[in-house]
């Protein structure tokens, strides 16, 4: 477990968290990021602008980061192209069937105590788990 | 206040929410493929960071969305918008177990995909391009 960082995590989950809660208290919405992409694909003027300036909010992240301190960016995609494909297709076909993702349900569903996001949350986390243990353990990592 | 200035306000919730979230997602690790693929890695060398991060988040808006939601409307906009469904449903067991597939491949759900992606990585911009390929042809099936 050397690579467990408690505190960073949490200090990071807390800004999620406080993200979602002036999301709701300002604009009255669900800070779920696919369904929030998946809105920009469909709507028009003022519902998308919304959700336009949101993700432009998460790209200035990753910018003001690469400007002011690149080296504690870190990002490694370990998956071969074919199979990171084939994960971009599963995830969004998937969270736009399933209405949502990690922040929309895992997030926010949980704090609204809904039913459907419990279910969902269960469910793609023990997909995950069950994947990766196939790809790493079963198949020798070779993805 | 009047109508400009509310939509004003609304676009600063937009981006500032969003700004949040991506440095949640940045100072919290998540934004790493290889540090997910180690939570969902429970037979690896586990790394229990992301429960962390999950949890940091869900205290936060679930001891604040209550009290969020006691409210009329929210500050700048006229109502909020909540999703309605309440049952379970196939879409939502089967949306989620596909989303965990893809997610336990790539290590990437939709928001550390869309911050990362801002890097220009090529492995980013190839999973993002096929997410929303994923999610126009879910929208397509569902029309």
């Amino acid at each position: 477990m050397e690579n467990f960082t408690p505190i960073s995590a949490l200090i990071g989950g807390v800004l999620i968290g406080l993200s979602a809660v002036i999301m709701l208290a300002g604009n009255g919405r669900i800070a779920g990021i696919s369904g929030i992409l998946g809105g920009v694909l469909n709507t028009r003027g003022s519902e998308r602008l919304w959700r336009v300036l949101f993700l432009g909010g998460l790209l200035l992240a990753t910018l003001g980061y690469q400007f002011f301190a690149p080296e504690s960016l870190i990002i490694e995609v370990q998956s071969t192209p074919v199979m990171t494909v084939v994960a971009g297709l599963l995830v969004g076909f998937g969270t736009r069937l399933g209405s949502g993702c990690t922040s929309g349900h895992g997030i926010c569903g949980i704090a609204r105590f809904s039913k459907r996001s419990f279910a969902a949350t269960a469910t793609f986390m023990l997909f995950g788990f069950a994947t990766v243990y196939i790809v790493r353990h079963v198949l020798g990592g070779g993805l | 206040m009047n109508s400009n200035s509310q939509g004003l306000a609304h676009s600063v919730v937009s981006l500032a929410s969003g700004l949040l979230f991506g440095l949640g997602l940045i100072i919290s690790g998540m934004v790493n493929p290889a540090k997910v693929i180690g939570f969902l890695d429970l037979a690896g060398n586990w790394d229990p960071s992301l429960i962390f991060v999950m949890g940091g988040g869900v205290v936060v808006t679930t001891s604040t969305f209550w009290l969020v939601l006691k409210r009329d409307q929210p500050l700048f906009d006229n109502k909020f918008f909540l999703p309605t469904k309440a049952d379970l449903d196939p879409k939502l067991l089967l949306g989620s177990a596909l989303f965990g597939i893809g997610w336990g491949i790539g290590g990437l759900c939709p928001g550390p995909a869309l911050t990362a992606v801002a890097t220009l990585d090529p492995s980013l911009v190839l999973f993002v391009g096929a997410m929303l390929i994923g999610m126009v042809l879910q929208s397509l099936i569902a029309d």
